[in-house]
């Protein structure tokens, strides 16, 4: 089942013909994804050689829905053309987007963010490595060699580097799906919408949550933890040696009613229930342990 | 990028909301011709401390002068203090206004909703968290629409949710505009003053810009963050030259790591093994062999680094790349310290291959996060402790 995506999704790649599109689309095709087309209004019409197999590319996302049934966008596209990017696919009626991009304005995640919100699509990132389902699917940058193996553990988390290193420590257990739901202040899809998510999916046994300082995203999962998941929630948060960020002038704490400190994300947490490990190895400890 | 008060200032102007005159000098003597300009000697001037912080007021950074010599005077004492870390490099004089009442509005990013929201109080003047704490009633917030904006009707259900005049709709609807098209994640402006004559004024404000949205935003030029002074300064703008995201700190262990989280975390590590960090460097992801050459000469480079903790963990990066970064930063570099690195992930094993092929005394492997950290922690203490 996994959460998300699955061995089923129709992958498309918006920015494919791109150097970093051509990188991923030959790594997610390595990594079994269903890889049905690539969009560049440039290109359209071509078909692209990746290891021997041919991808079309389309001139639009709704072109290549219409062709292929895609249900997954996964966007290379740079920042300044990223929100025009996004409403495309929201316009062509793609239920999940994936925007990798880094470097996006707010002000522009915080419009297509609404423009999907309302119109049913999902938003995955942006400035995330994506999100894979073992043995089944990956859609974005995670070295699916990592972990190849199909779990029941799900892992969320806002950094990728430590993603991939949880997965790497948890390898031999294997896990259901891993989301990295990006780092940035505004982001299409939350600790919480994967708590949910993992909560639902009879797959997934497990949930390890990676978060980092700044805002209060763990702090409100923390209290979705303590209201509804059954299942166990191992946690990990980075940043307590990390120095006090840019305030956001005074607005910004009373928004947010929490300083934003690791200490405080970690205190939340455990208040829920849920045990958090010192380092990225003794999460992982604390989920062999769990397991066992 | 978090602005000065001269700096928003400027921007209000430039979207139609009502400013003190004023005008920002560097030197004593600057300031008694500007203050001339500015009428101090008709009805005084008012000295204001340019610094990024708040509570300039309590710390004596903002004074009145009576005229152009006192100016002078006042600006003498303010330029070079220190408020809070930060020295007062600029001086804002402001020509006095006469106020009557003074409120609070804000448009500020609210994570959790994923937009931003209007915050406001006829209670203005003083620290909103107090309002907020004292009296939740005297605040309102309210969510904006980022396809609709601030309309007519949203100002008008700002102004009458916090108990504002109605003239003050029209200037939330220029500050607005400031947010937009200045592509800020914070306009504040605290307080907004009405004047003796009925006008609507910006007294002070505070304006955070987003950095990624520079690439739109040709006014902002290539001024970037001022690097604070000192050795850290130095480190942290040679940094920023070399496109490096790096941050120091107090300690003695120099890290390096690739991904903001896990660089982080590698120094939660080494604070868990008994020493502290001496910086964040993130080389990033997909970094190349120049990226890692330039980033361990600048740590090499900070005279508090005891020992250096490479931790890569490859996803997108390769770390044969990072190998040969490595191998390349010793070549251009002489290695004066211990470096412990840790490569795993993504090419791994041939990067391991490549640092045993081109060895040096000061280099050590270790192949888990932990053990790494633990190692360079030890080195560092080592190191301190014979020096």
């Amino acid at each position: 089942m996994a959460i998300f995506l699955s061995k089923a999704s129709k992958v498309i790649v918006q920015g494919m013909t791109g150097a970093e599109g051509m990188k991923h689309t030959r790594r997610m095709l390595a990594a079994g994804t269903d890889i049905v087309g690539g969009v560049n209004p440039r290109k359209a019409g071509q078909d692209v050689e990746v290891d021997g197999r041919s991808v079309p590319v389309f001139g639009s996302v709704a072109e290549a829905r219409e062709a292929t049934g895609a249900d997954v966008s996964v966007l290379f596209v740079p920042p300044a053309f990223s929100r025009a990017a996004v409403h495309e696919a929201v316009d062509a009626g793609i239920p999940l987007a994936v925007v990798i991009t880094e470097g996006i304005p707010v002000h522009d995640a915080v419009a297509f963010r609404a423009y999907a919100q309302e119109r049913g699509t999902r938003i995955i990132g942006p400035n995330c490595p994506g999100l894979i389902s073992p043995g089944q699917s990956n859609a974005g940058i995670i070295p699916a060699d990592i972990a190849p193996e199909p779990g029941r553990i799900g892992l969320v988390s806002k950094s990728g580097t430590l993603t991939y290193q949880l997965m790497y420590e948890l390898r031999e257990i294997g896990f259901s799906s891993c989301v990295g739901i990006g780092g940035d202040p505004v982001i299409g899809t939350t600790h919480i919408d994967c708590l949910e998510a993992f909560e639902a999916d009879p797959e997934t046994d497990l949930i390890v949550m990676i978060g980092e300082i700044g805002g209060d995203a763990e702090e409100r999962a923390a209290a979705f933890i303590k209201e509804n998941v059954t299942k166990p929630v191992i946690g990990y948060v980075a940043g307590f040696t990390a120095p006090e960020g840019k305030t956001m002038g005074h607005a910004g704490a009373i928004v947010s009613g929490s300083s934003g400190t690791a200490q405080a994300k970690k205190e939340a947490l455990e208040a829920a229930g849920v045990r958090v490990g010192e380092t990225p190895t003794g999460t992982a400890r604390l989920v062999l342990d769990r397991l066992s | 990028m978090d602005l000065y008060e001269h700096q928003a200032r400027e921007l209000f102007d430039r979207h139609g909301v009502l400013v003190p005159e004023a005008e920002v000098v560097d030197t004593a003597r600057a300031a008694r011709e500007a203050a001339g300009r500015l009428g101090a000697d008709r009805h005084g001037v008012v000295v204001k401390a340019q610094v990024k912080t708040g509570g300039r007021g309590k710390a004596g950074g903002v004074k009145k002068a009576a005229d152009a010599a006192a100016a002078e005077i006042t600006a003498r004492q303010i330029l070079g203090m220190d408020i809070k870390g930060h020295t007062v490099h600029s001086v804002m004089l402001a020509s006095p206004v006469n106020v009557e009442k003074e409120y609070y509005v804000s448009y500020v990013l609210d994570r959790a909703a994923g937009g931003f929201i209007a915050i406001a109080s006829a209670e203005g003047g003083m620290e909103i968290e107090e309002v907020a704490a004292a009296r939740p009633e005297a605040v309102a917030r309210v969510p904006v629409d980022p396809a609709r904006g601030v309309t007519p009707e949203v100002a008008d259900r700002i102004v009458s949710e916090a108990g504002l005049p109605e003239d003050v709709a029209p200037v939330l609807r220029k500050l607005w505009t400031v947010l937009e098209s200045e592509d800020a994640l914070l306009v504040e402006v605290n307080p907004l003053v009405r004047t003796g004559d009925g006008s609507i004024v910006a007294l002070d404000g505070k304006v955070t810009l987003d950095d990624n949205a520079r690439f739109r935003q040709a006014r902002w030029g290539e001024s970037a963050e001022v690097p604070s002074g000192g050795e850290g300064g130095r480190l942290e703008a040679e940094a920023a030259s070399k496109g490096l995201n790096y941050v120091k700190l107090e300690g003695e262990v120099g890290v390096i790591g690739n991904g903001a989280g896990l660089v982080m975390s590698t120094l939660d590590v080494v604070a868990g093994c008994g020493a502290r960090p001496a910086d964040f460097l993130d080389i990033g992801g997909g970094a190349s062999a120049q990226v890692m050459a330039d980033g361990l000469s600048l740590v090499l480079s900070d005279p508090d680094v005891k020992s250096l903790l490479v931790n890569v963990f490859g996803g997108i990066t390769a770390c044969d790349a990072v190998a040969e970064g490595i191998t390349q930063a010793l070549d251009q570099v002489r290695l004066t310290k211990p470096l412990v690195v840790r490569l795993d992930g993504n090419n791994a094993v041939r990067g391991r291959e490549i640092l045993e092929e081109n060895p040096h005394p000061l280099l050590e492997q270790r192949t888990t996060m932990d053990g790494a950290a633990q190692r360079a922690a030890e080195l560092a203490t080592a190191a301190a402790a014979a020096a």
